[in-house]
């Protein structure tokens, strides 16, 4: 899986009411929460960002809720991708579940500005800067995740296992990452 | 080398002899939870698995609070579908309007949380049953769908951080200023991925209301889970409430953290969080001169009677500042009952501050103290982060249910004890 797209940079903490503020929580589509996805930081964001444009950010992106809506509505914002510092542990599995490929990578995220060009290579977890030419490496997904992520999000790959008679379980790979 | 709590619970949920941090483990779990929220998303993702049941209707439990009383039409018809869902699944767990109450507050009062337990919800607040010895997180509405279809996760296995508190607390200091302070010490992701193991001896002695505050704010700290370990007071709470069986887990003293904190309470005075992260803890009496426009008591981590108690032992005989609107919020409805049979409830409207029925309401500026531009508030909530509470340019300042009810008096933020003196004075009277 290839992504491209141009970048929107933000800093560390980006919190969930700021990806999706709780006022617009009463609806639940990708499509009906895009138009706010991060009103509150940036409101020229949801107007301008282009399908395929990715978001690059600091430490602890997407601390703070549960809400699944926020990697939906990063999602129905057309982002492709998010490469950042380092991401809060829910909105990690959030956005896995739901198909939205995450990369962790300090090094990328502080070589890369404001409106240049990302290209993401998924499998071989590379992060290359267009237009600096600069390359870098994220840590690749355990196995199982991969799998989640290949099958296009945890509600397929659970139903592929149900069907497949494997039972409930979804972890594949054990071990220490 | 020895096992953490968190190694010890799960790898009883997972069915293996032992479990160690970083490994992935696939989890039974007990309880599996969703509010009106993220209910609505997880029935979706339930539906798209094609499973027509869920694992146990005695275990996924379903509580509007978020939106609830509904706030709006587009609220109304996401409570409908928690309804028409929980009805068709014959959820036994499953708290109407009327019986309903902060999830987190009412799950441990309703005997639902156990020692041991692995406990999974859609809401970020979860971690709140760590309190009990319960291995309990948040999750979003995917992972929940899958775990009322099959009553298991998959879970990393969190290193642990174990902080110890010790000395003597001062007046007003709480289970809330403990752990604003130790999120000050910490950082926002100070325990990102991780549990932290609270101990200690000042928590051996704190209340089952002030523990279940501290564990609630976790999640602050970027935490998986929040624990303590189960005690006589855990053991006297469950007492004539706990819903199942259940069997408690000991950390072994050679267990391996990643991190240990030592805290000495003594020097620590109750806390203020400042905009916009929990992180920003202050002492109050170097808050200077903040004047706020509205305070809220309530909410999952202060929503509890002995916080109302707390609150009304300041409010009662007082005023609530002329310049001030004041919010208290029953976490449940027997908190509400309590605080009313101990005539709570009267000595907040005699001071001038409305009530509510229970709900989050302005915890997530959803409804009931939504914040204008400019405006200041003072809250015993859990976030303050930019909007958190209404407009983007409002601002929350975190604390205790002393001083929002101090300041709430005062105008602005206050120390509780300036009332105190006061108090002596009119008793000499
Ligand atoms: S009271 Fe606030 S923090 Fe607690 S569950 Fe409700 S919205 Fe979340």
């Amino acid at each position: 899986m290839r992504l491209r797209g141009r970048v929107w940079k933000y800093g560390d903490h980006v919190d969930t009411d700021a990806i999706i503020p709780a006022r617009y929580l009463n609806v639940s589509t990708a499509e009906a929460l895009a138009p706010h996805c991060m009103e509150d930081i940036d409101p020229t964001f949801a107007a301008q960002v282009k399908e395929g444009d990715m978001i690059v950010a600091g430490e602890n992106f997407g601390c703070g809720s549960s809400r699944e809506h926020a990697p939906l509505a990063i999602k129905g914002a057309g982002v492709s991708g998010v490469v950042a510092c380092s991401f809060a542990r829910i909105f990690y599995r959030n956005a896995i579940n739901v198909g939205l490929p995450i990369l962790e990578s300090a090094e990328a995220a502080a070589g890369v500005e404001s409106g240049q060009e990302l290209e993401v290579d998924l499998e071989a977890g590379e992060i290359q800067n267009l237009v600096t030419g600069e390359t870098w490496r994220a840590e690749p997904y355990p196995p199982f995740m991969m799998g989640i992520i290949r099958a296009g999000g945890l509600v397929p790959y659970t139903r592929r296992n149900l069907v497949a008679g494997q039972g409930t379980a979804v972890v594949e790979g054990r071990g220490n990452v | 080398m020895g096992y953490t709590l968190s190694e010890k619970i799960l790898a009883a949920h997972a069915g293996l002899a032992a479990a160690r941090a970083g490994q992935f483990v696939d989890v039974a779990v007990d309880i599996v939870l969703s509010n009106d929220i993220t209910a609505p998303i997880a029935i979706r993702e339930f539906e798209e698995l094609g499973v027509e049941r869920v694992f146990d209707p005695e275990r996924v439990v379903m509580v509007p609070d978020h939106f609830a009383p509904n706030k709006d039409i587009a609220s109304a018809e996401q409570c409908r579908r928690v309804r028409e869902f929980a009805r068709a699944q014959g959820l036994r767990h499953y708290f109407e309007v009327g019986r309903m109450g902060i999830e987190h507050v009412l799950l441990p009062e309703q005997g639902l949380v156990v020692p041991g337990d692995v406990i999974v919800g859609a809401d970020s607040h979860t971690c709140t049953y760590g309190a009990l010895g319960a291995f309990a997180t948040g999750m979003g509405s995917t992972d929940i769908a899958v775990a009322m279809a099959t009553g298991r996760t998959w879970m990393r296995v969190p290193e642990t951080i174990h902080i110890s508190y010790h000395g003597s607390l001062q007046p007003y200091v709480g289970g809330k200023d403990l752990i604003l302070y130790t999120l000050g010490q910490i950082g926002v992701d100070g325990a990102r991925y991780q549990t932290i193991e609270f101990a200690g001896p000042v928590l051996e002695a704190l209340s089952m209301d002030g523990r279940l505050t501290m564990a609630n704010m976790a999640i602050e700290g970027g935490a998986k889970a929040g624990l303590f370990a189960v005690d006589e007071r855990t053991r006297a709470y469950l007492d004539g409430r706990a819903a199942r069986p259940w069997q408690a887990y000991q950390a072994d003293d050679d267990a391996v953290y990643v991190r240990r904190l030592e805290i000495d309470v003594a020097q620590i005075e109750p806390q203020v969080a400042f905009p916009h992260l929990p992180e920003n803890a202050r002492a109050v009496s170097e808050a200077g001169e903040i004047v706020i426009d509205q305070v809220v008591i309530g909410s999952c981590t202060n929503g509890r009677l002995e916080d109302l108690r707390v609150a009304a032992a300041i409010l009662r005989g007082r005023q609530v500042h002329a310049n001030v609107r004041c919010i208290v919020i029953p976490g449940s409805q027997q908190v509400y009952l309590d605080a009313a049979r101990e005539g709570l409830l009267e000595a907040f409207v005699t001071a001038g501050a409305a009530v509510s029925t229970p709900t989050c309401g302005p915890c997530l500026g959803g409804y009931m103290g939504v914040l204008a531009a400019g405006e200041r508030a003072v809250s015993t909530t859990n976030r303050n982060f930019r909007g958190r509470m209404g407009h983007p340019d409002s601002q929350v300042y975190l604390a205790s249910p002393a001083v929002a009810a101090a300041s709430a008096v005062a105008g602005k933020i206050a120390h509780p004890a300036s009332f105190d003196g006061q108090r002596d004075e009119e008793k000499a009277l």
